[in-house]
């Protein structure tokens, strides 16, 4: 297969042999991370801008390492949303930074559909590193790659994702990679966290914590934001552990072998006790591993793409 | 000065009229309506194969002068209009100052005797600033000119002031146009509730929170037995509530806009910001529900909201992006594609829609070919085909949800007071 997408700006529009095409190039530049040199030339004279609106450290670090890994050039460039209002639009920015010769500008925005509104007016690759509540394709991409590696399939598993469904990019990017590859997928959350139209893209619904353990596969638990909630619907945090919180005693109740994954950063004691983060069931800080090759993968794929549109344009 | 339009098919409901006949216009005025017209006129226009219809009545249009010049002018908006084949609109009172005192709209008009090249009719504000605290002194605005009160873009919350500005409407006999939108249920949405909302990652607007408030107001409406209108219906529970009421004999008359027949949600998958307007495009049900309204008259008649916005306020992110969208220059070709092509519509029902009950309810003597009447006159090719182009609009803006599109139907002539435009 040849890969033809110059951005990756959600996992909704992306087939099954695209997520596979993916994962599998992921695959093969894990190995990188364990050399005692841990780079390959494939980006090598390519410059990468990870572009932050939102405060983000996991994913740009490892970005920024994935990038480095593929012996590309990093800029950092985090802005704060508030000089937006005043200052450049989005779009002046992306064509500021393609003046600059870029080829890969990774975004982060706290406004939903920011990747593909800036993709359209670049021709450099856009990598949406999370876009408001909509996507975050590689964190989705890593949470797929970890559960392929500890259960060897996709394709049938039962994976569970507890939390905030409504305001949660990560679970929109999994319920679609998921479903995708033919996993089955169930959320589960206070009702008022639940938006419309989830069991259209996929997935099943429930509130009830202990059926959506009940015979999952795997597990995975999204940071509870308490500090978006403006309407003060929200339960309160001690609340949520008691009745959604994963702890021993639910995981007993659980498989035996349930992954348990977490996107990270951990609100020890509201989303999970810190008995099951450090559990032998949890695979968090393999997530964080695996997250820089699915982002080597990605950028290389993207980039490789964009240098084959030019090319075939340059032909005309 | 007398011109003859020969030949063409001539739709004018206000007289029962569709066949192909001649006009003449003498001066300003149409002096007759017949087959082979024998005169000798000064200027000829042979319409063989064409529609000839009333000039449009489009009752929601933003304008945005005074205020919002960058966005659009009484000047580029009515030339717009003309280029559509719309000889009057109603001026929503939006403005910067707001249309809520006699003071504010002298001096509308004043830039309407200068400038504007279509009728103008103005809608006063309800209330002061459209804040839906204060009523405005609605008796001063009707006698300085105003045909009807709207605080469009808001909604009247307080029942208590609903309830005196519908008093002071129907006692004055100006039609109340409700903007109905309950803001504390749409919640900062900006696309349709729903599976749209939550695959985009985005705010929803609810249906509840247009026909709620439809509810309202058709509530009250009925206990003063005051006239209302109801302005761009999107959903189907508002398109049920108020058959519902005109069942009961309830004076409510309601008005859609041609994006809510021809796209729906759908439309907004890819964050277009052309597709963002109040009320969202809704889904399949809805727009099938809205023709089905058109077509057994519970929908009174098609408005554009034309609103024009800058490229800035458009080409950014689609949550900070302002709601509208453009409509004058495009409305009548989408119905005839979307309505008479799919034998929604007749031709006179169409007429009906976007001429003469726009007329009829904000009590205008337009909207008719009747011999007498001012000759505001459209020639169309309803079988012509054309692209929409973003360079070719007569608007200052472009936020068109219809770029691109293929239409059917060409405004040929539009004629106002007997002077082709």
């Amino acid at each position: 297969m040849i890969w033809k997408r110059k951005d990756l700006l959600g996992l909704e529009e992306l087939s099954r042999e695209e997520l596979e095409f993916i994962l599998s190039t992921a695959e093969s530049f894990k190995e990188v991370s364990t050399r005692e040199i841990k780079k390959v030339p494939a980006l090598r004279g390519k410059t990468v801008v990870n572009l932050f609106y939102e405060p983000s450290t996991r994913t740009r670090v490892s970005f920024e390492v994935a990038a480095k890994r593929l012996s590309a050039d990093v800029i950092n460039i985090a802005t704060e949303t508030s000089s937006v209002k005043k200052g450049e639009t989005l779009i002046d920015t992306g064509r500021n930074i393609e003046a600059l010769k870029a080829d890969i500008i990774v975004m982060r925005h706290n406004y939903s559909g920011a990747a593909a509104m800036l993709a359209r007016h670049v021709n450099l690759s856009v990598v949406n590193a999370g876009d408001g509540w909509h996507e975050h394709p590689t964190q989705a991409l890593l949470d797929i790659f970890t559960l392929k590696e500890k259960l060897g399939k996709i394709d049938g598993i039962k994976v569970s994702i507890i939390g905030d469904i409504a305001h949660s990019r990560v679970a929109r990017s999994n319920i679609w990679g998921l479903t995708k590859l033919g996993a089955k997928v169930t959320v589960c959350a206070p009702k008022m966290l639940i938006p419309p139209g989830i069991e259209e893209m996929g997935a099943q619904v429930t509130d009830d914590i202990d059926k959506a353990l009940n015979n999952a596969d795997a597990v995975n638990v999204l940071r509870m934001q308490f500090e978006r909630d403006e309407s003060n619907a929200f339960p309160q945090q001690l609340e949520y552990f008691k009745n959604y919180g994963i702890t021993e005693e639910r995981l007993e109740k659980a498989k035996k072998n349930i992954v348990v994954m977490h996107p990270g950063p951990i609100n020890r004691g509201i989303e999970m006790s810190s008995e099951v983060a450090d559990g032998a069931n949890s695979v968090i800080l393999e997530q964080v591993t695996n997250g820089i090759a699915v982002r080597m993968s990605v950028l290389f794929l993207v980039a490789q793409a964009n240098e084959f549109i030019k090319k075939n344009e340059d032909a005309d | 000065m007398k011109t003859l339009i020969k030949n063409g098919r001539v739709i004018d409901p206000a007289n029962k009229l569709d066949e192909v006949c001649d006009i003449l216009i003498e001066g300003s005025l149409i002096s007759n309506v017949a087959k082979n017209i024998k005169v000798s006129a000064d200027k000829t226009i042979d319409a063989a194969g064409k529609i000839i219809l009333p000039g449009l009545v489009d009752m929601h249009v933003h304008l945005r002068e005074p205020g919002r010049e960058d966005k659009e002018t009484v000047s580029s908006g009515t030339g717009a209009a003309l280029k559509g084949g719309v000889t009057s609109v109603l001026a929503m009172p939006n403005t910067n100052p707001a249309m809520d005192s006699a003071e504010n709209i002298k001096l509308l008009q004043k830039i309407i005797k200068d400038s504007a090249k279509s009728d103008v009719f103005i809608c006063g504000a309800i209330t002061k600033g459209r804040l839906g605290q204060e009523l405005s002194d609605i008796k001063a605005l009707k006698k300085q000119g105003a045909v009807a009160i709207s605080d469009d873009g808001a909604s009247v919350d307080s029942d208590k002031l609903m309830e005196e500005a519908l008093k002071f409407s129907r006692d004055e006999g100006i039609i109340l146009i409700s903007h109905a939108e309950d803001k504390a249920l749409s919640n900062k949405g900006v696309v349709n509730l729903g599976l749209t909302s939550t695959r985009l990652g985005l705010k929803g607007i609810s249906k509840e929170s247009e026909y709620k408030r439809v509810a309202r107001d058709v509530e009250l409406a009925e206990k003063l037995k005051a006239p209302i209108h109801i302005a761009h219906v999107s959903c189907k529970e508002s398109v049920e509530i108020i058959a519902r009421a005109k069942k009961r004999g309830v004076k409510v008359t309601c008005e859609t806009a041609p994006h809510y027949f021809s796209l729906t949600e759908e439309a907004v998958l890819n964050y277009d910001t052309n597709m963002k307007m109040n009320p969202p495009l809704r889904g399949k049900e809805d727009l099938e529900a809205i023709k089905q309204g058109l077509k057994n008259g519970t929908i009174d008649a098609i408005a554009s909201d034309h609103a024009p916005h800058t490229e800035n306020e458009k080409d950014i992110e689609f949550e900070r992006a302002e709601f509208g969208v453009t409509g004058l220059e495009t409305e009548l070709s989408v119905a005839i594609t979307e309505l008479i092509e799919n034998k929604v519509l007749n031709l006179s029902q169409l007429v009906e829609k976007m001429a003469l009950n726009p007329a009829k309810i904000l009590k205008i003597n337009k909207g008719t070919l009747s011999v007498g009447s001012p000759a505001d006159i459209i020639i169309v090719d309803a079988q012509k085909e054309w692209v929409v182009d973003r360079k070719a609009f007569a608007s200052k803006s472009k936020n068109s949800p219809f770029l691109y599109r293929d239409l059917k139907g060409v405004v040929e002539y539009t004629i106002k007071n007997g002077i082709y435009c």
